[in-house]
């Protein structure tokens, strides 16, 4: 057996649902939401915004975190040029002052820029723990067409497999195209 | 007057920003074809575009070898090609970073299709830009002294002057932008992955798509970390070549001395690279069969903003010759309203007014604006004449300073060439290899608008 296969069994059972449209998925979540099911899960080949309110995902912080990156930036790159021009090696051009503070704007300015891209970009990419090699979806031949037509939903495992049957038959309901359930059952 | 209302004549019907387009699964599998095969035509062009690359390096070897003598640069003419090269190229990037960022904080859909392309043009067009100035450092293999490093010299780079205002503004604008398109191109990346035929494609597409799965936590901050990048990419457009015309504007000789230089030059940029790219977007619209999410609405208004920029940049050449008039400055006004109409440059003068000042005007016509030839023709009209701009500005102002006894022409050496014709080449190879690697359409932003323009039809057009 292999490592991967291994890995995938060790996982608790998810039921897959595949929908053949965003309205379709959208319909299926918001159902899910007034029945009062948790950890429902969505994979989608383009942004469906429609889905994180049912789903009951906050707002990003990454706007806060590439405000503290520009900050860190605007300090750290104003701080070298007066560090470099003012204390370490105070070079008099002409008889201007020393601590040239239009100078040092334009510099500055960038900085922040570029602090707070890299905590943008990083920042995400730590918030969401990528890149990731692998993840249990990757088992299901099927859900590879997540990213290009077919829209997934999934939900975690159940106390009993009597309660699997009515999500899968509530989700068939909703329009589901096919159901996976996935993971040892 | 009377009370009465003129009736409003029916507005002319407005191309769609897509029709036609066949669902998400054929979509994604036309787009990416040109990825698992290489088109028609492809290896020819890879060819020709590796032999100017290798003419780049051919005159760059020359210039590392023998130094900055082997070009036609001379006193009182230092700068010359090398430097006309690197603002006519940071320029062209400019307008991918606009049409990326500055349309998508307007919520302008009709970039979905083309943004991908128009940044891939910035971040080659910045490679480029990035190594003239290094070429022209005489010293080039110490192009590390601009950057503040701890050195046991103990000797840091002087921030009050411009040369290393331009390291900080390239070097952030080049990050931020492949930040910008990399990020852009993850769920596409991911959508190759699992369309991928055989397995090392699969891994290696899969590497690159960091493990994207569409995850609605994913999407939830990848929508924010995007918007925040276009933000941040957006003041960029505007300050970068503003930093660049001020290696110009803060020095004292006329042609150069003048407060109007950095919007003068950043409208000149977003025109010059819009320019470009519509002699990059026509070939492979046409190639690929793009016409039906590239469509002539997308023609139309890149013609428009060719129009819009085109006439400031006009209404800037008046300025600044005004300006100078008014100064009442006897070398600035020989400088701008003798030297350049009649100097020893004033042909390239008049080439380029008649191809920046005249050319976008053939735009006020709709006939016009969405015939792909004359766009073609019109763009690369463009491309060359700022490209002229550039050095009449640089190399022409030099020409003739304030002493005549030290007033000098400069002529290209082969290696100005060289090194002009190879960058076009080094362009040319890093965009080929974009198109035959890189899914060049955004899928997943197109695939997304497509969903909003049919939920429209059924809800009714929004405002």
């Amino acid at each position: 057996m292999s490592v991967r296969a291994m890995l995938g069994a060790t996982q608790t059972p998810r039921l897959l649902a595949e929908f053949g449209s965003a309205d379709a998925l959208v319909a299926a979540v918001r159902l899910l939401e007034r029945e009062a099911y948790q950890g429902v899960d969505t994979f989608t080949p383009f942004d469906v915004p429609e889905v994180a309110g049912p789903l009951g995902l906050g707002r990003s912080g990454l706007g806060w975190v590439a405000g503290l990156g520009g900050v860190v930036g605007l300090v750290a790159a104003y701080g070298i040029q007066w560090w470099a021009n003012v204390h370490s090696y105070p070079l008099n051009a002409g008889g201007r002052p020393v601590h040239a503070v239009p100078a040092f704007v334009l510099a500055s300015f960038e900085g922040t820029i570029l602090g707070a891209a890299l905590a943008a970009f990083f920042g995400l990419l730590i918030v969401l723990r990528l890149p990731r090699l692998w993840s249990v979806e990757d088992e299901v031949e099927e859900f590879r067409r997540a990213s290009v037509d077919r829209f997934w939903l999934a939900m975690p495992s159940f106390a009993s497999d009597h309660d699997r049957a009515h999500a899968e038959e509530l989700l068939r309901d909703a329009g589901a195209v096919r159901t996976i359930v996935f993971g040892k059952v | 007057m009377t009370g009465g209302v003129l009736p409003m004549p029916a507005e002319p019907p407005v191309a769609p920003v897509m029709h036609d387009v066949p669902d998400d699964g054929v979509l994604t599998t036309q787009l990416l074809a040109p990825n698992w095969t290489p088109s028609r035509g492809w290896w020819p062009l890879f060819l020709i575009s590796g032999a100017f690359t290798v003419l780049f390096v051919v005159g760059m070897t020359v210039t590392f070898t023998r130094g900055i003598g082997s070009w036609g640069n001379n006193i009182p003419v230092a700068w010359a090609y090398g430097i006309t090269d690197f603002v006519w190229w940071i320029g062209i990037g400019h307008a991918g970073t606009f049409i990326s960022a500055f349309l998508l904080l307007l919520n302008q859909r009709w970039r979905a299709s083309v943004n991908r392309l128009a940044e891939a043009m910035t971040i080659f067009a910045l490679v480029n830009a990035s190594l003239f100035p290094i070429l022209h450092l005489g010293r080039p293999w110490f192009f590390y002294w601009l950057m503040p490093y701890p050195a046991t010299t103990g000797v840091w780079p002087n921030f009050k002057s411009s040369l290393p205002w331009d390291v900080a503004a390239i070097s952030t604008y080049f990050t931020v932008s492949l930040l910008f398109w990399y990020l852009g191109l993850v769920p596409d990346l991911a959508s190759a992955r699992d369309q991928a035929p055989g397995l090392l494609r699969r891994r290696i597409y899969g590497i690159f798509a960091l493990g994207w799965r569409g995850r609605a936590v994913e999407w939830q901050h990848y929508r924010v970390a995007y918007g925040l990048l276009a933000g941040l990419a957006t003041p960029l457009v505007i300050s970068v070549h503003s930093i660049v015309s001020l290696d110009f504007s803060i020095t004292q000789l006329p042609g150069w001395h003048s407060t109007i230089f950095p919007p003068y030059f950043v409208v000149g940029a977003i025109y010059s690279g819009l320019a470009m790219l519509l002699m990059l977007m026509l070939p492979v619209r046409r190639i690929f069969g793009l016409e039906q999410i590239i469509t002539e609405k997308h023609l139309d208004n890149i013609a428009k903003l060719i129009l819009v920029t085109g006439t400031m940049l006009a209404y800037s050449y008046i300025c600044e010759m005004f300006g100078a008039w008014y100064s009442g400055e006897t070398v600035e006004r020989y400088s701008m309203l003798i030297n350049r109409p009649f100097g020893p440059y004033g042909v390239l003068f008049w080439a380029m007014t008649l191809m920046n000042v005249v050319t976008p005007h053939l735009f006020w016509w709709k006939r016009l604006r969405v015939d792909t030839v004359v766009l073609f023709i019109a763009g690369l009209l463009i491309w060359v004449g700022m490209w002229l701009e550039r050095f009449i500005i640089i190399a022409g102002s030099l020409t003739r300073d304030f002493l005549p006894s030290s007033w000098g022409v400069f002529a290209p050496t082969w290696v100005d060439w060289s090194l002009l014709l190879g960058s076009i080449g080094l362009f040319s190879l890093l965009f080929l290899t974009f198109l035959r690697w890189v899914p060049f359409v955004p899928l997943s932003e197109v695939k997304r608008l497509r969903y909003e323009l049919q939920r429209d039809q059924i809800a009714g057009p929004r405002a």
